[in-house]
């Protein structure tokens, strides 16, 4: 499946059974230089847009919403180990977590790419 | 007014070139009958005046420097080098604002380095912040740490918190729905507080020494505390009793906060006081208040910046730790300046004169027919119970010039069986002719 | 994601050359290098002289402390040597203007600090009887005087320990007052502009409410009708800043007063911009139910780099029953300390007071510094430096508006605010901009607050400034907006050069934090 968007840039994609999500680029570049992430623990559940993670730059702090409900299949330790990945390569190495999806049809009210660009085209 | 530079002319000149005819132009967004309201308070003066008129008050107060001096439970009388406060009245320091443009705040930045250093050294932490308001709301904010990290709601407080923390404690901790435990004060020094930690508890908080001035074990209470899943939470109130006492770090506490007073900081009566605040490093994320830390410029050269700022307020606003804005600046300057010139070597040997003083006021009062020395431990503070109202003892004692110490009928007004006691303290600053005045004004009180 | 960026981060720039050439030491002729107090091996030395101890038998209890501490101690030359080092890379009020908006940098009076340290007032112990301290409780309940009088409230709490604890002061009375009426579990909602500053929503949080927005009209100030639409029976207060954070007075105020209590809520009004109006218009005339007053911004004391602060915090009759203890009453000219709240209720002015802020009675030390400016200043002087700052700040707005972008029209109170407009296309943030300042002996303006501005720069002169003063930083700032326009984009962003530090990298602070001296790494460059 191609890749979906929130309206709070994160992005999400079906790979199999689970969902991987991160935050945009334009998220990257908008928040600086990203000095510390938290992942929430693997086996807990959320519900849709529900605060999961935070990323932090040293000057902004935001909130990372579930933009699926679902369970947390696995984290990515890698981006709390070297947060500077998340502007490297935020929409592929720098995933945050996995999610199981209790309901899959919540994907198809998320944003394809050029929903998302429009959002970012408004913020500009 | 010798405040103000601009002249007449100048206000004038400056009128014409914003376009106003005249000031209140530029008020007229205040509603005009609530602009220029009658005020009544007197008219501007001069500085003899002002002096005149502040002397007079101030002349109307007993120092703690005049005579015999053993008041202490939560605020102490020592020297302090003349050194210190040449340092902060220094412009640079005095005038200088939150270091945010860490280019131009070096000098700031960093002291509060070497503060942060110097506190994490002396509790036996592995980090400190940069100061609290003072020990009892760094006290607080604790607690509220310890419910972020433990995401438990009840919080225990030890009978031996001074009265005053625990109540701080209980008011912040109450608006967020926690569930406050406060044990009832054993003066004998026998506290079971680990009975009350259950598996609700979000942390234990215990003063060392406590507020009668028995010296505790932690080690105990902090296994106590971690096998419940709870946070030791370690006061102090008396920062030179760190200078004789094994560290609150070293005996397994979590977090440790106290009122940093003592060095650097005069009485004040109550303040501005310095709050001390250190954690181990895997709190620090939770941590309240701001951080200096070690970096580099564009050069390659070493300075320090205010960091890890997203737990604060002005970034952070309604998810902060804490709505802490200011810290105790030039307070935590007056700290990091004596404990500089004091050293390990100094702190240990104060701390030791301290400890001197209060066994030889101990064992000069004990043999006074009526008075019982409490503590069998004591750093410089000890308990003394005696066959009548403390308060009214304090008092009396005061007309004759001795300030004897903390009444118990003034600090637990709840609990009459501390009606009697007395929180005796004495420092470097004691002298044997105060102990014989103590003893001699008491002795015939109690006659 | 939620975007919530506020500002930049200054990460060093490691292609810069360094413009200058290097000495030999490391140092700048008066802006010396100094090492850490840690770093000059001096862990057996001490700088005081105290006499020998007897060596009577300890009543430790065996805890006496057996492992090292690790504390330096300096002799007195070296020590005073190391802080006036220091010092020395420290911009203050005193060497220039400091334009930071909202923080209100004005000159600090040395007769202040002169009075703060009469023994009377400095060697005091809060536990003293209160015969004995008849002069420290009669400075308390002067200076409460002289807030109430000059706000207009008939209350006043004293204990708060800097702005931000009264806030929490002025709002844990709401929550009192909330419960009071048996509506704690209704009222749960308190609404802030998105311009507030940071502690307003904190501190609501730390109350136990949860924050809304109240949203501003294109004036900058908040729009009266969409506030009313979301007040209802759910909303406990709202927390409005007056002067706003936008140096503008709420015109509207006595609207927005009268709709928050029509709801059932209360009115907390932010006084960190007090003193753009003390002794023009009180509060109290104005529908407020709490605010307070930072004594360091209004009041002339020392802000020391970062506090200590002063917070009391004003109260209506609405709130005033549930103020902090202790407080100051006089009776028949004696002074008394209501310290407990059995106390409170029986005296009956603070009859339901909601208990304890701080070990003891708020922060002495600021008190007589506030007291001593205001009687040096009297009404007459305080009104005066009200006008000043205002004319000041309008002075500066409109010399700047000639290269600068206003972020609204017409007259501000007493600071000046300006957007990232005018830098469009040059290439030149507003950062670059305020590092730039820094090279010119100037400390830069708020930046990047309030956070509804883009690339806000907020300028406060107060009144301390003089004319000549202003005409300088209006022609500096002028000049680097010119220069900035004819693009000369790298040197905005190679600035400061001059400072004892270039730009530092705060991204590497944050993401390995080093807060405080390792002896292992000092271990390490020996070896």
């Amino acid at each position: 499946m191609s890749t979906k968007y929130t309206k709070d840039h994160e992005w999400v994609r079906l790979e199999g059974e689970a969902v991987t999500v991160g935050i945009t680029k334009h998220a990257a570049e908008q928040l600086g230089d990203v000095v510390f992430v938290e992942l929430p623990e693997v086996g807990k559940s959320f519900r849709q847009n529900q605060d999961m993670a935070v990323v932090e730059s040293v000057k902004a702090a935001s909130d990372v919403y579930a933009p699926i409900a679902g369970e947390i299949l696995e984290v990515n330790a890698a981006i709390v180990d070297e947060p500077a990945t998340v502007n490297a390569e935020p929409e592929n190495a720098a995933w945050f977590v996995k999610i199981k999806p209790s309901d899959l049809s919540q994907l198809d009210g998320l944003l394809d790419e050029a929903a998302y660009a429009q959002v970012v085209a408004g913020e500009q | 007014m010798r405040y103000l530079p601009l002249s007449e002319q100048d206000r004038q000149k400056m009128l014409t070139v914003v376009g106003a005819a005249q000031i209140d132009d530029l008020f007229a967004d205040v509603p005009s009958d609530a602009l220029d309201p009658e005020i009544d308070l007197p008219l501007h003066a001069g500085e003899l005046e002002v002096e005149r008129s502040l002397g007079s008050m101030a002349a109307r107060n007993r120092t703690a420097g005049e005579g015999a001096f053993f008041l202490g439970a939560g605020a102490y009388k020592h020297h302090v080098p003349a050194t210190v406060d040449h340092i902060i009245q220094r412009s640079e320091f005095l005038t200088s604002y939150t270091p945010y443009q860490p280019e131009i705040a070096q000098g700031t930045l960093q002291y509060l380095f070497e503060f942060q250093s110097q506190v994490a050294a002396l509790t036996g932490m592995e980090v400190a912040n940069a100061s609290m308001y003072d020990g009892s709301t760094a006290c607080a904010e604790a607690a509220l740490m310890a419910r972020r990290i433990t995401k438990k709601t009840r919080v225990v407080l030890s009978g031996g918190l001074h009265p005053h923390y625990a109540a701080v404690t209980r008011t912040n901790s109450e608006l967020v729905g926690d569930d406050v435990v406060i044990a009832d004060p054993d003066i004998a020094g026998d506290e079971d507080i680990i009975a009350l930690i259950d598996d609700e508890t979000s942390c234990v908080v215990v003063q060392n020494p406590d507020v009668f001035g028995h010296i505790r074990d932690l080690q105990p209470i902090a296994d106590a505390a971690h096998e419940k899943g709870a946070l030791l939470v370690a006061v102090f109130t008396e920062a030179v009793s760190l200078g004789a006492i094994k560290s609150p770090g070293a005996m397994g506490a979590d977090i440790v906060v106290g009122e940093g007073q003592s060095i650097g900081n005069a009485l004040n009566f109550g303040g501005p006081y310095v709050g001390l605040f250190a954690t181990r490093i895997k709190y620090l994320r939770q941590a309240p208040g701001r951080l200096c830390g070690e970096t580099v410029d564009a050069d390659g050269r070493r300075g320090f910046v205010l960091t890890l700022s997203t737990r604060e307020q002005h970034i952070r606003r309604d998810k902060a730790t804490s709505n802490i804005c200011t810290n105790s600046g030039l307070c935590a300057l007056a700290f990091t300046v004596h404990m500089t010139l004091l050293g390990e070597v100094g702190l240990r040997r104060m701390a030791t004169l301290n400890h001197e003083k209060a066994l030889k006021t101990a064992r000069a009062l004990k043999v006074i027919p009526g008075v019982e020395v409490l503590n069998k431990t004591f750093f410089n503070e000890f308990t003394i119970r005696i066959p009548k109202n403390s308060q009214t003892v304090i008092d009396a004692l005061a007309d004759e010039g001795v300030i004897a110490g903390a009444p118990g009928a003034r600090l637990w007004p709840d609990h009459p069986a501390l009606e009697n006691i007395i929180i005796v303290a004495a420092t470097e600053c004691t002298t044997d002719a105060d102990i014989n005045a103590l003893t001699s004004a008491l002795t015939e009180e109690l006659n | 994601m939620a975007m919530n960026a506020q500002g930049r981060p200054s990460a060093a720039n490691e292609n810069i050359s360094t413009p200058m050439v290097e000495t030999f030491t490391g140092n700048r002729a008066l802006v010396i290098e100094e090492s850490l107090i840690f770093e000059k091996e001096a862990f057996a030395q001490t700088g005081v002289d105290l006499p020998e101890p007897e060596g009577l038998e300890d009543a430790l209890g065996g805890l006496e402390r057996a492992e090292p501490i690790g504390l330096p101690g300096l002799s007195e030359p070296e020590t005073m040597r190391h802080f006036v080092r220091l010092s020395q890379k420290n911009y203050a009020i005193d060497m220039g203007p400091f334009p930071l908006g909202s923080c209100t940098m004005k000159h600090n009076p040395r007769l202040n600090e002169k009075m703060a340290r009469l023994p009377g007032f400095s060697d005091v112990h809060p536990l003293q009887p209160t015969s004995t301290v008849q002069g420290a409780l009669q400075v308390v309940h002067a200076l409460a005087h002289w807030l109430k009088e000059m706000t207009g409230m008939p209350a006043v709490a004293m204990s708060p320990k800097a702005g931000a604890h009264g806030e929490l002061c002025g709002m844990m009375s709401v929550r009192a007052a909330i419960e009071a009426r048996g509506e704690s579990e209704t009222r749960r909602r308190v609404l802030a502009p998105e311009s507030a500053h940071g502690t307003n929503p904190a501190t609501a949080v730390q109350c136990g409410f949860t924050v809304d927005h109240i949203p501003a009209d294109e004036t900058g100030r908040v729009d009266l009708a969409a506030l009313k639409e979301k007040l209802g029976p759910d909303v406990a207060a709202i927390m409005v800043t007056n002067p706003n954070t936008c140096g503008l007075f709420e015109r509207d105020i006595r609207a927005i007063a009268d709709a928050v209590h029509e709801a059932g809520g209360y009115f907390y009004c932010d006084g960190a911009n007090f003193n753009a109006i003390a002794c023009k218009a009180r509060p109290g005339d104005l529908g407020v139910d709490a605010m307070h007053i930072n004594l360091h911004k209004t009041f002339s004391t020392p802000h020391g780099g970062g506090g200590p602060g002063s917070g009391p915090t004003v109260l209506s009759a609405a709130l005033s029953p549930y103020a902090p203890v202790p407080y100051v009453v006089e009776r028949d000219g004696a002074y008394e300390l209501v310290e407990r709240l059995d106390q409170a209720a029986a005296d009956g002015t603070h009859a339901d007071s909601f208990g304890r802020m701080t070990a003891f009675h708020g922060q002495m030390g600021m008190f007589v510094r506030a007291l001593s400016y205001m009687m040096s200043h009297g009404r007459d002087g305080v009104k005066q430096a009200a006008e000043d700052a205002v004319l000041n700040a309008n002075y500066v707005q409109t010399r700047l508006r000639a290269e600068m972008t206003s972020t609204f029209d017409g007259y501000c109170m007493h600071e000046a605010l300006f957007d990232d407009r005018f830098l469009k296309d040059t290439g030149v943030e507003t950062i670059d901009f305020a590092k730039a300042m820094i090279d010119e002996g100037y400390h830069p303006m708020t930046m990047y607050f309030p956070l509804v501005v883009k690339g806000a720069m907020l300028i406060e002169p107060t009144e301390s400034e003089s004319k000549e003063e202003l005409d300088r930083f209006c022609d500096a700032l002028l000049s680097l907006a010119r220069r900035a326009k004819s693009g000369d984009a790298s040197a905005f962003k190679a600035s400061p050069v001059h400072a004892p530090r270039r730009r530092l990298d705060e991204t590497g602070a944050a993401r390995k934090p080093v807060l405080r001296w390792r002896p292992e790494l000092t271990r390490a460059a020996a070896e």
